[in-house]
């Protein structure tokens, strides 16, 4: 006697993106932690000393968070107007910052007060960094300069003037104290040399430049601007590597994971994309609520930290391996388990004599249904919402079976409004699925069949037929276009095919 | 040693298990069951087949016990005679002439008479002479009942033989024999709801006065009071929702057992009907069923020639399983390279794996993996075409289920061959690979396995490849599963013409696609169409010419034509088409360079050499029937044959299907010799359940068979001593128990080889006394332990001396002495 063979669910191929290594990395990050922040995100920064805190800069004010605080460690907010900007020297102890008055501040961290403002730029200052050696600033500024100033004594040490527009980007190197390399509105990309008295390589990126960032080499620089993200290599002399165009609004923000191995952008379109740096391939995709301006990733990428227009702040933490083990020890405590488990792993010794005890198989509930043939009553499970929704692929199956043992017509009929509105709910949504259609058209015709006496009792079931038909005429239309263009491809690939000659023989004399 | 040619059309297995009921023996040890012309004796445990009893020239038609001696058998068959058979030894002891063929026969302790349904719808009593006679004929004929049906089911006796009821359409009729007075029952034509009222069956109560009938519509009625011819009553039972095919009470009349198309067995207690028990999924309907005479078993015969046995608790213990025989054959006759097994359509939705050489079905590939609906009417899936790669690693299939309203559900599944489990285990499957029907499917046949391709034609002018897609981005992707699966390679098509058939090359460099006229050849590893042939009518089947025709292409075609290419010269080579009246079948040998040929009409067999034009070998009518597929089987070991005209079995086997299901080969003259031989050698008595031990013993004995055969001519000798073997026959089939101590038998041995007495002339009257002591005692234990005295038998035979008739009696008076003083001298 062969036992019940359960219904085959039938595997479709998963649509839409792979499951890779990348995938699944950025996805081993918590539900996101947000924070509503005054005005919209403009600059995050990472501390680059351990517990690493990071500076929010939005609106009038810039506070700093813990890792994994949600409340700030600190604010300053003795700024006049907007500020801009903050960045953390490198040793964690001072921050810089600037503001639309133009005047730049240098704060220590645990003070409040600025510990010195630089005055000399008379737009709004945009760009704020320290150089390698820790004892001088960079600015860049809406006045179409940067500056270079002398902390101890907060004085303007070489002003440069190359720009013909805004300056809103720019990085120090962290190799060479003299090395700085800026970004403009005048679509270029300058590096300079504070030993000269000009830029030593200009860079024409070919849209207003909205964000930069060295390798932790320094050999490659990435730039941002427009929908373009590109890459140059500047022990070439800045020779244009690669150029990438994935967003489809501009670009505001680039990051580097820990390692280098990958590079992240995010754009005003809400997205942030992850680039493979091996092939500049995007191998992730973030999605976020509104328009990002800035991003920044923790160091060995503990947590991602994205600011947005609307002014909220989003934080995301790694997931860490002890939280996940923690989980698995709590089920392992949990006594059920022993429970299921007593007497199963017992092995039974030579002289024994075993019992052995017929395994009952488990069958799904549809299945069991199936197997006393109760019809109506298998796709009345396979119908409930939770299968419905989340595994249509399960009706789907069910259908099929009842179709194949010629008992769909059974099944269908006899039907309250509810049931038959539910049964008309997953039609609807599945119908024009092209995996599912052949199948549903069958079932469709035959409730039309069996339900068209009662059309015109229910406003409810009425509803949902001229739903259906008016999903049908929109799917007729579409296919019908989809081989128009077909048609025109086939045309075009023919006449651009080559013609080939083939040896032809042995043309049949048969006698 | 010079052979002749002599080849001669052998069956070879396959017949029909479900034909007749069978009937199980008083001790429920086993089964006996008509097969084709011979009658089959099964095990009930162990399910193997221990005799056939052979004689009849026609099909067997019936098998019933002799009442009077529950160790003998009588079988009818349709060549007019009535064998008396003793089953247990597989000996025909009596040939009953009755000279009209046999359809079915009945018989009843009470009766001295058997009831034979023979023509005209009669069923006829026979008196059989009591004679010694081993040919007798039977002449005492008297017509029972007229109008029978010759559904055997359809006539059964009841309370032990008083009276016989028989069913008709839509009439019962009860025949007394002690007062000769037969009483008739009608039903009505036609219920209320359409019912169809037909009797198909009939059992008796063997201890009440109760008749049940099965019906077209399910229903089963238990007939009462029916002596009278007005006040009979009925019951009705109605669980059945299509015709109940088989009744049967159980000798105590406790229970009734039912069965139909649903493949249920329903057990029905007797007048408790509302109880039940059922043991549903036998795996196919239900022709008949039968209890064995002590109510210990039962046991129900499938439509697909499939016996199962079950205990009285409803639990199946064993399944005898013959050759399944399809509603059609679609998939053709296959050869599985690994197991040499021969594959065919099974079951609905499997594929049945038959041994050939032990004919016997292996095991049943399930490759729909539905559940089957025993419902007449339904389209179910079926499996319409496989294929084997050259390693027997891969096994593609295909399914398609053809509705009227919907389209066409075609499945391509992918099998991959797993060494743990010894079976193929589903790796891909491509629902709906083709938009239309698959026309043929072929495997590229190249011995590295590395690059495994498939190309299947289908009837939307395409045709595609199918390639094992190599797991290459793993490191990228991780998948679900890390096997390898089966992705679409190449989409190929002609004008778009529809491509009928396709075979690749011997070394895999070729692909040929027939597009009805065109053959169209393509190079699979750019995919470029090299070039084509032309030929008017369409071209049917297609295949490459193997190992030193390699170079011929060969197809046949529409109009009756076998084409010849050269590829070489890229010619059709026109002396090798001879015109022929219809080619239906065409098959070509894998291993040989041989092609055979099957015409339909004619019944006959051509195998030509693709270079030649002359058939080597040409059969006509090799049997009675169409044959419709055929199969060159590789040999396991190969003949050496010097005669040209049987030169092509030498490494193959052609094995052909007839529409009765019987398998048919080709054999030469001294192959069967040699295979009857090895049967007659083969003879061990396989009643003794398997268990390691006989395993042990089984091997040893094997080993010591072919040691005998190695040194035949000393064999020879020695069974020339009939006297000696006997003797020594004698002393060891005697009980352990029974026999003194081995130091007797050491001493006695001894005394044989130290005296050389050499007087032939013995008294037979003490032997023959001897003779029959001997049969008294071994008679019990003759059946537990034949195969252990034997091995020990051809044990010593091997390395004792022969001894004489004078020995042996002197053993017998050296036995009856007492000589514990010798076994004492010996010891010390």
């Amino acid at each position: 006697m062969a036992s019940f063979k359960p219904t085959k669910i039938q595997v479709y191929p998963k649509l839409g993106e792979k499951v890779t290594q990348d995938t699944l990395y950025w996805k081993n990050y918590k539900a996101p932690v947000q924070i509503k922040e005054f005005g919209a995100v403009t600059s995050i920064d990472f501390s680059p000393v351990t517990p690493h805190n990071f500076a929010v800069t939005a609106f009038t004010r810039i506070h700093i968070y813990g890792p994994f605080s949600q409340e700030p460690v600190k604010s300053f907010t003795r700024f006049k107007d907007t500020a801009y900007c903050g960045r953390f020297r490198s040793d964690g102890q001072l921050l810089v910052a600037g503001c639309e008055d133009s005047v730049v501040r240098l704060f220590d961290v645990s003070g409040k007060v600025a510990l010195r403002l630089f005055k000399g730029h008379t737009k709004a200052v945009h760009l704020t960094d320290f150089t390698s050696d820790r004892y001088q600033i960079l600015t860049g500024s809406d006045d179409y300069t940067c500056r270079l100033w002398d902390i101890p004594n907060a004085t303007e040490l070489t002003t440069y003037r190359e720009h013909t527009d805004y300056i809103r980007c720019g990085v120090t190197s962290k190799l060479n104290r003299d090395l700085f390399i800026t970004g403009s509105y005048d679509h270029t990309v300058k590096l300079f040399d504070a030993r000269v008295e000009k830029s030593v390589i200009t860079m024409d990126h070919g849209q207003p430049v909205e964000s930069v960032l060295l390798y932790p080499s320094e050999g490659l620089l990435v730039s941002a601007g427009g929908r373009h993200v590109k890459v140059w290599d500047l022990l070439k002399g800045g020779q244009p590597l690669v150029s990438l165009k994935n967003h489809h609004k501009t670009v505001t923000s680039l990051a580097l994971s820990s390692n280098g191995q990958r590079l992240l952008s995010a754009s005003l379109d809400r997205h942030v994309k992850v680039y493979s740096t091996t092939n500049y391939k995007v191998v992730h995709n973030f999605d976020y609520a509104a328009s990002i301006l800035s991003l920044a990733l923790a160091p060995d990428d503990e947590s991602i930290v994205v600011g947005m227009t609307n002014s909220i702040l989003s934080i995301k933490h790694r997931k860490n391996q002890e939280d996940s083990k923690e989980i698995a020890g709590q089920q392992r405590r949990r006594p059920s388990y022993r429970v299921f488990v007593k007497g199963k792993n017992y092995v039974p010794k030579q002289d024994d004599y075993l019992v052995s005890k017929p395994v009952k198989e488990h069958l799904a509930k549809y299945d069991k249904q199936l197997r006393r043939f109760n019809v109506s009553k298998a796709l009345d499970t396979a119908l409930e919402t939770w299968i419905r929704f989340r595994k249509p692929e399960i009706t789907m199956a069910v259908i099929k079976e009842l179709d194949r043992r010629g008992t769909l017509k059974n099944a269908l009929a006899g039907r309250d409004e509810r049931g038959l509105s539910q049964l008309l709910n997953f039609l609807i949504g599945n119908f024009v699925d092209a995996r599912f259609t052949p199948v549903l058209v069958t079932a469709a015709e035959m409730i039309l069949d069996i339900y068209q006496s009662i059309i015109g009792q229910s406003p409810l079931v009425d509803r949902q037929l001229l739903r259906l038909q008016d999903l049908v005429e929109k799917e007729l239309d579409y296919q019908k276009e989809l081989l128009e263009v077909l048609g025109m491809l086939d045309t075009m690939f023919a006449s651009s095919l080559p013609r080939k000659e083939v040896p032809c023989s042995g043309i049949g004399k048969l006698e | 040693m010079v052979e002749h040619g002599d080849i001669r059309v052998v069956h070879c297995g396959g017949s029909k298990l479900n034909f007749r009921d069978p009937v199980i023996t008083h001790d429920s040890r086993f089964l006996l069951c008509a097969s084709g012309e011979a009658v089959k004796v099964f095990s009930t445990s162990t399910e193997e087949c221990i005799h056939e009893l052979r004689g009849h020239t026609g099909l067997v038609t019936g098998v019933l016990l002799r009442p009077s001696n529950h160790l003998q058998v009588y079988s009818s068959s349709l060549d007019g005679t009535v064998r008396l058979w003793d089953f247990t030894d597989g000996i025909l002891i009596k040939t009953c002439v009755i000279g009209y063929p046999i359809y079915s026969f009945y018989a009843s302790a009470k009766h001295e008479n058997i009831f034979v349904f023979a023509e005209r719808f009669q069923l006829v009593a026979v008196h059989l002479p009591q004679s010694g006679d081993q040919l007798v004929e039977a002449r005492e004929l008297s017509a029972v009942l007229s109008g029978v049906n010759p559904n055997p089911a359809a006539i059964a006796f009841g309370r032990g033989g008083e009276f016989i009821a028989s069913v008709n359409d839509l009439q019962l009729e009860v025949y007394f024999f002690k007062k000769q007075k037969s009483y008739r029952f009608f039903l009505k034509e036609d219920n209320k709801k359409g019912g169809w009222n037909t009797f198909t069956c009939v059992a008796c109560h063997p201890k009440d006065d109760c008749i049940a009938t099965g019906h077209e519509d399910g229903k089963i009625r238990l007939w009462r009071n029916f002596n009278h011819k007005k006040e009979y009553t009925y019951s009705t039972l109605h669980w059945h929702h299509s015709a109940v095919s088989s009744l049967c009470f159980t000798p105590e009349g406790t229970n009734l057992l039912s069965g139909g198309v649903e493949s249920v067995l329903i057990q029905w207690r007797y007048k408790q009907e509302s109880e039940r028990d059922f043991l549903p999924r036998l795996g196919a309907a239900i022709t008949h069923i039968t209890v064995s005479p002590d109510g210990s078993l039962f046991c129900t015969s499938h439509s697909d020639n499939k016996i199962t046995i079950i205990q009285s608790c409803v639990k199946v213990s064993a399944v005898i399983q013959g050759l399944v025989k399809g509603d059609s054959i679609r998939t053709d006759l296959m050869m599985d390279p690994r197991s040499k097994a021969l594959v065919l359509n099974g079951k609905p939705g499997h594929l049945q794996f038959y041994s050939l050489q032990r004919d016997k079905l292996l095991y049943n590939l399930d490759i729909v993996q539905q559940e089957y609906i025993h419902e007449s009417g339904l389209q179910q899936f079926e499996v319409v075409k496989a294929a084997f790669d050259a390693s027997g690693l891969w096994l593609a299939t295909v399914e398609e289920r053809h509705q009227k309203a919907a389209e066409l559900e075609l499945n391509l599944k992918l099998w991959a061959f797993d060494e743990q489990t010894q079976s193929f285990v589903l790796n891909t499957t491509i629902s709906a690979p083709h938009d239309a029907q698959i026309t043929a499917m072929s495997f590229r046949q190249t011995a590295d396995s590395q690059t495994t391709l498939l190309v299947s034609t289908s009837k939307d002018g395409h045709f595609k490849a199918w390639q094992l897609a190599a797991p290459a981005h793993t490191e990228d992707y991780i998948q679900s599963v890390n096997c390898p699966s089966w992705l679409c390679d190449f989409v190929g098509a002609y004008h778009g013409l529809v491509p009928e058939c396709c075979s690749f090359s011997a070394d895999g460099s070729l692909l040929a696609v027939a597009f009805q006229e065109v053959v169209t050849v393509w190079s699979p590893a750019t995919w470029e169409l090299t070039f084509f042939f032309f030929s008017p009518p369409s071209i049917s089947d297609l295949c490459f010419g193997r190992l030193s025709c390699s170079k011929y292409l060969l197809g046949t075609t529409a109009s009756n034509l076998l084409c010849c290419w050269n590829l070489l010269t890229c010619s059709c080579k026109t002396s090798p088409c001879i015109k022929v009246l219809s080619t239906q079948n065409f098959f070509c040998d894998s291993l040989n360079r041989f092609i055979s040929l099957f015409l339909s009409f004619l019944l006959s067999v051509f195998v030509f050499k693709p270079s030649e034009p002359r058939p080597l070998f040409s059969r006509k009518a090799v049997c009675s029937g169409k044959v419709t597929q055929a199969v060159f089987a590789p040999r396991e070991e190969m003949l050496e044959s010097c005669e040209e005209s049987s030169q092509w079995l030498n490494r193959s086997q052609l094995y052909f299907l007839t529409q009765q299901m019987d398998l048919m080969t080709f054999t030469t003259k001294a192959e069967e010799d040699r295979l009857l031989a090895s049967s007659k050698q083969l003879v061990i008595d396989d009643s003794v359940a398997m268990t390691p031990f006989y395993l042990l013993l089984g091997k040893h004995r094997q080993q010591q068979q072919e040691h005998r055969d190695s040194d035949s001519s000393l064999w020879a000798e020695r069974t020339a001593l009939p006297q000696t073997s006997a003797s020594i026959k004698e002393l060891l089939q005697t009980p352990a128990h029974v026999l003194p101590s081995t130091s007797y038998l050491c001493s006695m041995f001894v005394q044989s080889l130290l005296i050389s007495v050499s007087d032939a002339r013995s008294a037979h009257a003490e032997e023959e006394m001897e003779s029959e002591k001997e049969e008294e005692d071994s008679e019990e234990e003759m059946e537990s332990s034949r195969s252990k005295p034997e091995l020990v038998a051809a044990a010593t035979e091997s390395d004792a001396p022969a001894l004489t008739k004078a020995q042996a009696r002197e053993l017998r008076r050296v036995r009856k002495l007492d000589h514990s003083w010798l076994a004492g001298l010996l010891d010390s």
